[in-house]
């Protein structure tokens, strides 16, 4: 190897609740290569520095949304960002913001994968199908209507990222919102409007104060705000005409 | 669950925003720099006469109110998400304070027109 090894300082955020009645920083060196990713320096701390730093991880590649981090203060995925980006100065990894600690870097995402169930997050046909109609078809278009939605790993980095999450837990948050309109805007779902109920809520669309952070965080490029934003137009409009249209929404 | 009636506030915020964006830069290059200046348009462009006279017309009446109203109603809301984010909690207040404003400033201009 001609790559010269590399030293650089992580300070992890460890919380042990047998032993600790808060989080405290812990600081190890850590030899690195350029390609090593943040991960990369978690398992090697594990592996030979101390085999009781607990965090989650799965995939390496980004697609699994496990190993989401506070890296230096901001939501990211461990597996997703390089040491040598933070090299000479060093990092701080925490666990994710606004979420409470299990133990070290592990956060309960209890609240929200309750959340994530309570929107209906598959596809609920307008009407039964017998197997002899086929598959449901669908244009390229209609697919355009919801695909990037379609990409959240369901990581909570916008979690992380969303101040209104951080002081109102009540809100639906980024993430959802998005997944709901994805179910919500495919062609062949047909259960808008029960979801709708909780959309149109203050813990729903209207929750959001349209900050946009979740955006600037996600590693898979959804943009959540935009979600939401297309839903308080639509929300609005359904507000305001709810009395004269003729079919639903009305409450 | 209980809708919100935030759609009113927000429609107003959203009307708002979107007459600043589309003709607040072009307000401020007539009124600010262009008139001022002398170039581009007449140098009496904005005398009182002419003033006077467009805030007269009701055309002229409405796109003053427009203006005027919708352009608070947009600060207001964003005011008051902005302290909310920036963590005052006292959101009721916040919301009568700014809302109460760009009220006020909705009653004051459309009765100041009105009596042009």
């Amino acid at each position: 190897m001609t790559d010269t090894e590399k030293v650089i300082e992580i300070q992890v955020l460890r919380y042990r609740p047998e032993q600790e009645t808060e989080p405290v920083l812990q600081s190890f060196k850590v030899p690195f290569t350029d390609d090593m990713s943040v991960l990369q320096g978690l398992q090697y701390i594990k592996d030979y520095l101390d085999g009781t730093v607990s965090f989650r991880w799965s995939c390496r590649m980004a697609i699994c949304g496990s190993c989401g981090m506070m890296i230096d203060g901001k939501p990211k995925l461990s597996c997703k960002t390089f040491l040598r980006e933070y090299y000479p100065a060093g990092l701080r990894i925490e666990a994710l913001a606004h979420m409470p600690i299990e133990r070290d870097l592990i956060v309960d995402a209890g609240d929200f994968i309750t959340k994530l169930e309570s929107i209906k997050p598959y596809i609920i046909p307008k009407e039964p199908r017998t197997l002899e109609q086929g598959e449901y078809l669908q244009t390229p278009q209609q697919r355009d209507m919801y695909e990037q939605f379609s990409s959240c790993i369901n990581c909570m980095l916008c979690y992380a990222a969303c101040p209104q999450y951080g002081l109102d837990k009540t809100f639906t948050g980024p993430g959802v919102l998005a997944l709901m309109h994805r179910y919500n805007a495919d062609s062949r779902d047909g259960a808008s409007a029960e979801r709708m109920d909780l959309g149109y809520a203050h813990e729903g669309f209207w929750g959001c104060t349209a900050v946009g952070y979740c955006s600037v965080v996600c590693p898979k490029g959804v943009d959540p705000a935009n979600a939401i934003n297309q839903n308080k137009m639509n929300s609005a409009i359904n507000y305001f005409t709810r009395f004269v249209t003729p079919k639903g929404g009305t409450k | 669950m209980k809708r919100s009636n935030e759609p009113i506030f927000w429609s107003l915020f959203g009307a708002g925003g979107m007459l600043a964006a589309l003709i607040g830069p072009a307000l401020v290059l007539i009124t600010g720099i262009a008139v001022p200046l002398g170039i581009l348009f007449p140098a009496d462009t904005m005398s009182y006469a002419h003033m006077l006279a467009f805030a007269q017309s009701w055309i002229g009446k409405i796109l003053l109110l427009a203006v005027i109203a919708l352009f608070m109603w947009h600060a207001a809301h964003r005011i008051a998400i902005l302290l909310h984010d920036f963590g005052v909690h006292a959101v009721t207040v916040v919301k009568v304070v700014c809302y109460g404003l760009a009220f006020a400033g909705t009653v004051i201009a459309a009765w100041t027109l009105l009596g042009l």
